[in-house]
């Protein structure tokens, strides 16, 4: 239970073309994460699902079931909101049964499975009491116990941790994913943090303007990023994208430096080259790798790394490097870059390239 | 505010507080105490500031006149138009909140028939009422106060439900209520404090009306404000009778405020900051 299948859906606001067809499908017990930079579409879809919007073209489909035509509450999902969505007029317990009550559930069902929902997320102590008495976390608990408590097909969330604290968001993260590993239900997951997608998704599907720009395992997207805006949008700090041409299997940057290419690139075109902080090293001596030798203009160190920037290409690039690497701006160091790992992607088109 | 002299201005504050209520309070004490004195008492000079003794003849007179079932009357008018103008308002505040109903024009429009001056319509209304014979009934006046308080129901309850975050009617709809039992589970607990503050102003309105009443009452269902007038230029103890009659008047509005205080703080404030 719980498959949720969605072809060529468009959303229109007004004038605002919201989703312009998006197809998707996830299985059963999958925990999908819709990512992508303000104003993509993600809540949009995600309330498409919940059918608290209309979509104006395409199917959804829960289980094989065509819902556009449902009210929310016949599609039988819940939904986790970003503000809590609690009721400010009603006890804890009341809040959690709140979904029971709408369905008149019997008291003795409710109590056992409201009872089940605080255990499960250590509510127990505070059903009496009125959500403004919570914290914020405890807050966002008893909207996830609301959820929780219903024998719902999905769980949807929209950017259920944004109202908490660095801290607090850590520790609810990291709650919401092993409660996934128990209940296994289907979830998907709105946020916009990237830290969020990766360390919660079995799959991450990246919005851009209203369309998928690419979807699949977190690490799938982070390693082989099918267009510079994805590469781009996961890690931080982010990749460097430096403007080259491929000549006589050499990368040539604007500044005359080049770095020999590892595999065929197509020549005669501007390429971008697309090389994560971390992929940058200090290499140590007689190591083989190509190096280049770069004056640093900015060091920012972090505790465990520094990040250093420089120029290359005619535009500001960050390595990130071990504490110690760098100390002082000014400093004229030899970098070597992982060429494995970089990416190459069309300027224009902004693709990646692939042999 | 500022810290050295906060004791003083705090002092300030309650002398100034204290000075207001009393002098607000003047009027409804002079009223309670005339009711209670004899005629004597009431012509008096220098004025009598506390009567010999609370006699009750002046109450007991209106009594035996049957002259209190007014107060019955208006009871009844005013309680019944209120509670259908409030369901009927807040369901139509609702609608228009959250489905803009009627566009923007149908809400500036219910708002400016609170602009007619009544009188205007008075006589039309009173032919109306002689056609369809409505004229001296509940009925009569029931309507046309649920109809004149309407627009404002309509106008004061919108203002509270655009107040009411969308995600709790939206997560509610997700929990499976449907729009009524979203309307009867969140709408209203959420727009409580507004809801009884609107109530309390439409339930005064109705309660005073005084022309409409007069002009469409004779003699079966005349309102304790008609009546106090009829006691103008009377015998010569009317004073008594008067004050003993608004005395009696004043007290369901007393304990409809008096219930609905923790409400009606809140909810006036509410609309104040709304703007
Ligand atoms: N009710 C609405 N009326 C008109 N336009 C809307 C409405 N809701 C969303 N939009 C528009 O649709 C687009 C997608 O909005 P959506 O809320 O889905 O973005 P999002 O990805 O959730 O962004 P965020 O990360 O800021 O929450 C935006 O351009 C937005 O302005
Ligand atoms: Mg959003």
């Amino acid at each position: 239970m719980g498959r949720l299948s969605i072809e060529g859906v468009h959303k229109h606001y007004g004038k605002v073309h919201a989703l312009k067809g998006v197809d998707l499908d996830i299985a059963e017990g999958e925990f999908c994460v819709f990512v992508g930079p303000s104003g993509c579409g993600k809540s949009t879809l995600l309330r498409c699902i919940a059918g608290l919007e209309e979509i104006d073209e395409g199917r959804v489909r829960i289980d094989g079931e065509a819902v556009e035509g449902l009210r929310p509450r016949d599609r039988n999902v819940a939904m986790v909101f970003q503000n809590y969505a609690l009721y400010p007029y009603l006890s804890v317990f009341e809040n959690i049964a709140f979904g029971l009550r709408a369905r008149k559930v019997p008291d003795a069902e409710v109590r056992a499975r409201v009872g089940r929902a605080a255990a499960m997320l250590g509510l127990e102590t505070f059903l009496d009491r009125k959500p403004r008495e919570l914290s914020g976390g405890q807050r966002q608990r008893v909207a996830i116990g609301r959820a929780v408590v219903r024998d719902a097909r999905l769980f949807l969330f929209d950017e259920p941790l944004s109202n908490l604290d660095a801290q607090l968001r850590d520790g609810m993260r990291a709650e919401i994913k092993r409660l996934h590993q128990e209940i296994g239900k289907t979830t998907v997951y709105v946020t916009h943090d990237q830290i969020e997608a990766m360390t919660l998704a079995d799959r991450i599907v990246l919005l851009r303007d209203g369309r998928i720009e690419q979807q699949g395992a977190p690490l799938d997207l982070f390693e082989r990023p099918e267009t510079r805006f994805v590469a781009g949008f996961l890690g931080s700090p982010q990749m460097n994208f430096i403007p080259c041409r491929a000549e006589g299997g050499a990368l040539r940057f604007s500044c005359g430096r080049s770095l020999p290419l590892s595999r065929p690139a197509p020549e005669g075109r501007d390429l971008l080259f697309g090389v994560r902080p971390e992929h940058f090293s200090r290499p140590g001596e007689g190591d083989p790798r190509p190096r280049l030798d770069v004056e640093i203009d900015l060091v920012q160190p972090t505790g465990a790394r520094t990040y250093a920037q420089f120029r290359l290409g005619g535009v500001e690039a960050t390595a990130e490097l071990p504490a110690h690497a760098v100390e002082r701006p000014g400093a004229r160091i030899a970098l070597a870059a992982d060429m494995a790992r970089a990416h190459l992607f069309d300027a224009a088109t902004g693709r990646a390239i692939r042999d | 505010m500022m810290r050295p002299d906060r004791g003083t201005g705090l002092a300030l504050r309650y002398v100034a507080a204290v000075a207001v209520t009393l002098l607000f309070l003047f009027p409804v004490y002079w009223l309670f105490m005339i009711s209670f004195k004899t005629p004597e008492e009431i012509f008096a000079s220098p004025p009598v500031w506390w009567p010999k003794s609370l006699q009750l003849a002046n109450y007991a007179v209106l009594f035996k006149d049957g002259d209190v079932v007014t107060i019955w009357n208006s009871v009844v008018i005013a309680s019944v138009s209120t509670a259908a103008a409030m369901i009927i308002g807040t369901m139509c505040a609702y609608s228009i909140a959250r489905f803009r109903t009627g566009g923007n024009f149908f809400t500036d429009w219910l708002l400016s028939n609170r602009m007619v001056p009544p009188i205007v319509i008075v006589f039309p209304v009173f032919l109306l009422y002689v056609k369809v014979g409505l004229v001296d009934s509940y009925l009569g006046l029931i309507l046309l106060y649920t109809a004149f308080n309407l627009p404002y129901v309509v106008w004061m309850m919108r203002g509270y439900i655009q107040d009411i975050p969308l995600e709790l009617e939206e997560s509610a709809l997700v929990d499976g209520c449907t729009r009524w039992q979203v309307f009867l589970r969140v709408v209203l607990p959420m727009a409580r404090s507004g809801f009884f503050a609107t109530a309390v102003f439409t339930f005064v309105f109705a309660w005073n009306e005084f022309i409409f009443a007069l002009v469409l009452t004779r003699a079966e269902v005349t309102t304790f404000p008609v009546q106090v007038t009829h006691y103008f230029g009377g015998q010569s103890n009317f004073w008594a009778k008067i004050a003993a009659m608004s005395a009696l008047g004043t007290i369901p509005i007393f304990i409809a405020v008096t219930l609905l205080q923790r409400y009606l703080v809140r909810g006036i404030s509410l609309g104040a900051v709304k703007g």
